[in-house]
Order: structure tokens, then sequence, then C-alpha cells
């Protein structure tokens, strides 16, 4: 009697947590969908560096911090779903800077791409990050050092990283996040639908998905 | 009650007792779901000081569920010191976010602010709030289980 009483009761907490869960997800997916009409700029700012065909029938937004792990690993893959799809993806990078000190490096990349070199300096940072983060810290200093790799201009980057249009950017940037209920990254969004599960796989899903569906045939 | 035979009298208080406890147990398992649901499904981080009620809260789970089959009053004895330092953190970390201890003095500089403002249900119920509720409860209720105890 009270053991049945106790595996009901564990029974009932575990439907409920999964039951709410799923409720969730079902709401912030109708929300955000609403939200993709309404709001599509919310998405996609004129400010967004993005990669692609303008007229691409499916809109990858990331947020990103480039001091996480998890979206310098996801790098490649992007770049390989934009490669096998040419002209039908358009890659638009969105800042969640939550690492300590990430929003530095947001500025260094944001000063390359007034040197027309942002994409180089992206792929640069992801792939060199275990030498310019420690215990989650940013270490500048160390990202200094890879710069000149790309041909960038340091004295002009240092001067352009002040730039207070720099600033408003990544206010904006995570002011999206929050209204999108972006709190982990990397945060995908295809056209305005949020990966849910987070992965690899759910995430070429939902691509391929999207792309079947702006590409019929 | 009573009268049913002399059996009936001493198990009347186990039950009692019994029923205090999956109470207490009831509680830091709602919370503990209740915490993961906020962290894992809502996609809140925790700060600082909701891990340091969460380390504490988070055993009880399996001490106070080990305690019930069969039931062990001793169990209160190492229930007891961890709900009651769990109830102290949060009740810090409510003067924290009401501003009454300021934020600098508190330990969440880095990471998420301990004074972020998740959900506040019907106009008071923040996540701290809960907490310190839940811990109150808890500590009452194994409070009113070891002073039934014999001595």
């Amino acid at each position: 009697m009270k053991r049945n009483l106790f595996i009901v009761t564990c029974l009932i907490l575990i439907l409920g947590f999964w039951f709410g869960a799923s409720q969730l997800k079902k709401q912030r997916a109708e929300k955000l969908g609403f939200l993709a009409q309404e709001r599509a700029s919310t998405f996609v700012r004129p400010h967004s560096p993005a990669l692609g065909a303008e007229d691409a029938g499916v809109y990858l937004v990331e947020f990103t911090d480039p001091a996480c792990e998890t979206c310098a690993a996801f790098s490649p893959f992007v770049k390989q779903f934009m490669d096998r799809n040419p002209g039908k993806i358009r890659l638009v990078i969105r800042y969640a800077p939550f690492h300590e000190g990430s929003s530095d490096v947001v500025r260094v990349l944001e000063a390359a791409r007034m040197q027309g070199k942002y994409w180089e300096t992206l792929d640069l940072l992801y792939r060199s990050q275990n030498m310019w983060t420690q215990h989650h810290q940013v270490r500048l200093d160390q990202v200094w050092r890879l710069l000149p790799a790309v041909g960038l201009d340091l004295e002009r980057l240092r001067a352009d990283m002040r730039d207070p249009s720099i600033t408003a950017i990544i206010g904006q940037d995570l002011a999206d996040a929050e209204t999108l209920g972006v709190r982990l990254t990397p945060g995908f969004f295809v056209n305005g639908t949020p990966l849910e599960p987070f992965g690899l796989e759910p995430l070429a899903a939902l691509i391929n998905a999207e792309l079947s569906e702006a590409y019929p045939g | 009650m009573s009268r049913a035979g002399s059996g009936a009298s001493p198990a009347e208080k186990p039950d009692l007792d019994w029923i205090l406890l999956f109470a207490a147990w009831l509680i830091t398992a709602v919370a503990t779901a209740g915490s993961l649901f906020f962290s894992y499904v809502m996609g809140f981080a925790p700060c600082v000081l909701c891990w340091y009620q969460r380390i504490f809260l988070f055993p009880l789970v399996i001490v106070l569920a080990r305690g019930l089959f069969p039931l062990d009053r001793a169990v209160v004895r190492y229930a007891l010191p961890l709900a009651t330092l769990g109830w102290l953190v949060a009740g810090y970390h409510n003067l924290v976010y009401a501003g009454v201890v300021p934020d600098r003095l508190q330990p969440c500089t880095q990471g998420v602010s301990c004074t972020e403002e998740y959900v506040e249900l019907f106009g008071f119920l923040s996540i701290p709030m809960l907490s310190w509720l839940g811990f109150t409860a808890l500590t009452g209720i194994l409070l009113a289980v070891h002073r039934r105890s014999p001595k």
C-alpha cells in the first residue's frame, strides 16, 4: 500500500514533468511561428552578418558565442550544409556572447568585418578556440597573437573595436536573443522554427524539411 | 480507533510519522523536479546561490525515500541538517533578491546574477521564494517528526 503510493507518486511526477515539457515545447514552437510572421526582423537584423544568397529559401539563423565550444563544433557542419545546397541556404549570424569576456571577441569579429575579413576571422577563432579560451574565460591577449594569420591590420582593428555601432549590435542581438528565448548557444532557427531537440541530426532534419518545402521536387 | 485492539495504538503513531516523512519526501521530489524543469526545459541557468540550495535539496530525495522503506525515524537526524542549511541559503537568497543585502556582497559575480528575475507567479512567488517556502515546510515537518519521536 505504502509502496504503491510511493511508486504512483514517482510516476505522476515523471509524467507531469514529461507532459509539462512537451506542452511547453509545443507552445514555444507556436509562439515562434507566430513571431516569425509578425516580426521577422527579430531573427534577421540589417546589421547581421550573412552568408549565402539573399533570395535563399532557407534562412538559418544562428545565435552564437565565439567562445562557445559547441558553436565551434557545429561550424564545419553548417558549412557543409551550405556547400551541399548552393544558393539555397543563407546563414545569418547573431551574437549571444554569454561567456565572460566574449563580447570583446565579438568586437574583434565586427572590426574584422570592417576590413572585409569577417568569415575568415570567425573560422580562425572557431578553429583555434582552445588556444584563446581557458576554463570558459576569454584570453584576449591570445586572440591578438592569432589574428595576423588572416591578414588583419591590427592597428586599425584596435581602433575599430571601440566603434559604438558594435556596442549597438551586441545590445540588439542580446535583446533579440531574450525575445526569442535563446538562453544557450548555439541557438538555431531554421526559417523561424527553433531547433528542438538540440543536436546535429535534428538540425539536419529541420534544414532538409525546410529545403524540401522551399524547393519541391 | 484505539478500541480495535491492543495492536492498533502502537500502529497509529508510526503511520502518522510515515505520512509526515512521505510529505517531506514529496516536497523534495516536487522541488527537485521543478528545479530541473526550470533549468532543462525552460532553459533558465541556475545562479550560484541556487546551486547551494540544490546541493542541500537533491540528496534529500534519496535519503528521505530510504527512510520510508522501512520506516526509520532516525532519518530525521540526517535530513534535518541538510534541510536547515538549505533553508538558510534560501532565506539569504531572498534577501539578496529583494535587495536587502546589496548585490555587491553576494558571490554571484560570474555567470548568472542571483537577482535575475525569471518567474513571478501571482506577483510574489519568485523562484527563490518557492525554494524558501519549500525548505520552510520541509524543516517544519522534520522538526515535528523529531519532536514526536520518544526520547
